[in-house]
């Protein structure tokens, strides 16, 4: 047995007792919480690249499960997020609740399915069973959107269908061109041939869809906006993180061969494209929930803006890691604060939030903290994501990469000031019903993780790079004390 | 000529109902008539996979299971995605039949 077995297996067997727990599911959430951060904490300390073959299964026949860097910070981060988050829906979907009772019994089976997935996806290194792990991230979060809106889960499934379509082209091209599946024996093999262009971009098109990146991002707003507040931060915080963490292990190891420096610098630009489109649809929103689902769209932006960097100078690859950790548990944070506000508020609108900065003060403080991190504003983990990011483009003389991303940051800015401010302004106290303190404290919590990433910069840029691909740019690992100060010796 | 139309036939069959599961996705509105454009994609997929094991004189397993397994995960989807459909006919149902009401009244 190995934690990378066990990462996967116990959420599904979660799964299964949360369909027989009736009235226990909160004693079953606190076994689960405690199983996967122990697991988490012993996926920590292995050895970057430790891999085990599922079922003593060699390859290339077998399933190949290996922790390197990506998944060593963002399973753990899964777990925070996930764990965070369902304390949170306990009480909303709680068995003594009053909400309606085939969501109650439904949701807890598709969280601990959604949460199998998210770590599957992170560990697996073959792309078969990643199609697999891409499906049962779809039936949970399809089911949970449903949530909030049919329609948009409808819209939602037929779409994600679709992009696995395309993905499941290019697995049955790459297994016709090389007979094997497994990402670290391609890294091996590939050439950059016809063949393994058009499955790399066969299944970029489909994972890209996944991801929600512009213009394929349609479908996310909809669903995002419509669900209950804690299926949204999963949606927005874990399952587009699973298309993108798929594109990297392609682009970067599997098919690094047939990347060309042309793909990667269109991929950035569709990037660049995702951050500005979606800075300003969300400061169109009226909504406030419709204006984080903008938000995912262009924090989306960021990862892919990243790909051309990474081969060069500079530290992009962990800036990649830690903007998808920052995003994921800042984001989370954000829309488990905003559920709470849109409860308390007269309306779904920004405008109706006037004074309640007064009448729930931890949760707004929440939801501040968050978009800090978001806006990527120091000390947050968005701003050590940022300014890593920031520091490869300038380094490598991407002038616009970098002036997009800061751009991006003030756009953020102003969508994310405009709630806030309307939460504080007016002068009456409007009532607002009591909520329980795990409500209450889990997007409290979330916030300042995300905010306290930004303190553990150097170690955990050292566990991102550890176990990277040979493809990215192999400095001495980054520590971001030593980039601020010869960054800030290079502006004197 | 005879071994590449035999050895080709899975995969360009395979490619012509991708190719009709696409236009199906984009020209039908109906969810559920893009449920199974998307299940004709998914049979070309299916197939081409299939026809890879295709050898000579043995067949080789690996991409069979594989195929098998994507059957499972199709079917299942499949049967979600009705179900969604289902459910979203009866929502526009009983808002129609609500207008209906609301009218007379």
């Amino acid at each position: 047995m190995s934690p990378l077995d066990l990462l996967v297996v116990a959420p599904l067997v979660f799964m299964v007792l949360s369909l027989l727990a009736g009235g226990w599911q909160r004693s079953l959430l606190a076994l689960a919480i405690a199983t996967m951060a122990a697991l988490s904490v012993w996926l920590m300390t292995l050895d970057p690249g430790t891999a085990h073959v599922v079922g003593g299964w060699e390859l290339p026949l077998g399933v190949l499960l290996r922790a390197d860097g990506l998944a060593q910070m963002l399973v753990p981060a899964v777990t925070l997020t996930a764990g965070l988050t369902g304390l949170y829906a306990l009480h909303q979907f709680a068995p003594e609740s009053h909400a309606s009772n085939a969501q109650t019994a439904a949701f807890w089976p598709l969280y601990y399915l959604m949460w199998s997935a998210a770590n599957a996806a992170f560990l697996t290194t073959d792309l078969f069973n990643l199609y697999v792990t891409l499906e049962m991230a779809s039936i949970a979060a399809v089911a949970m959107a449903a949530m909030g809106s049919v329609r948009a889960a409808l819209r939602y499934l037929l779409i994600a269908l679709l992009g696995s379509i395309f993905y499941l082209l290019g697995v049955a091209l790459i297994l016709s061109r090389y007979g094997t599946v497994d990402v670290t024996l391609l890294a091996g093999m590939a050439e950059a041939d016809f063949a393994t262009a058009l499955a790399l971009a066969l299944m970029t098109g489909g994972l890209l869809v996944k991801a929600a990146l512009f213009p394929l991002h349609g479908w996310l707003p909809p669903a995002h906006a419509a669900a209950p507040a804690p299926a949204s931060a999963l949606l927005s915080g874990l399952v587009v993180k699973i298309g993108f963490v798929i594109t990297v292990r392609l682009w970067f190891e599997g098919l690094a061969a047939a990347a060309t420096p042309a793909g990667l610098h269109v991929l950035g630009g569709i990037g660049a494209l995702a951050i500005l489109f979606g800075s300003l649809q969300a400061i169109r929103q009226e909504s406030l929930k419709a204006l984080v689902a903008y938000s995912t769209v262009a924090q989306i932006g960021y990862l892919f803006l990243a790909f051309p960097l990474i081969a060069g100078a500079g530290h992009a690859w962990a800036g990649l890691s830690f903007h998808a950790v920052a995003h994921m548990i800042a984001k989370a944070a954000m829309f488990l604060a905003a559920g709470l506000m849109l409860k308390a508020a007269a309306g779904p609108r920004i405008a109706d939030l006037a004074g309640l900065a007064r009448a729930m003060p931890l949760t707004v403080t929440a939801f501040g903290l968050a978009a800090v991190s978001l806006m990527g504003l120091p000390p947050s983990g968005g701003f050590s994501a940022k300014f890593l990011l920031v520091d490869a483009a300038l380094r490598q003389g991407q002038a616009i990469h970098a002036a997009v991303m800061l751009i991006g940051g003030l756009l953020a800015a102003v969508y994310l000031f405009r709630p806030l401010a309307v939460a504080f302004s007016g002068s009456e106290t409007p009532a607002v019903p009591a909520k329980a303190p795990s409500m209450v404290a889990a997007p409290l919590a979330l916030a300042l993780a995300a905010l306290l990433l930004g303190f553990a910069g150097g170690p955990l840029a050292e566990l991102a790079t550890g176990g990277a691909p040979a493809t990215v740019a192999q400095e001495p690992p980054p520590s971001l004390e030593n980039t601020v100060k010869t960054a800030s010796e290079d502006a004197q | 000529m005879e071994a590449l139309a035999t050895g080709h036939l899975f995969a360009l069959t395979g490619a012509v109902l991708v190719g009709l599961g696409l236009f199906g996705f984009i020209t039908l509105r109906h969810a559920l008539r893009q449920l199974l454009a998307v299940n004709v994609s998914g049979a070309g997929v299916f197939l081409m996979l299939g026809g890879l094991g295709r050898g000579a004189a043995t067949t080789d397993p690996f991409p069979q299971a594989l195929v098998i397994t994507g059957i499972v995960v199709a079917v299942a989807l499949t049967a979600f995605g009705a179900a969604l459909t289902l459910r979203q006919a009866e929502e526009d149902h009983a808002a129609k039949e609500d207008d209906e009401r609301g009218g007379k009244t």
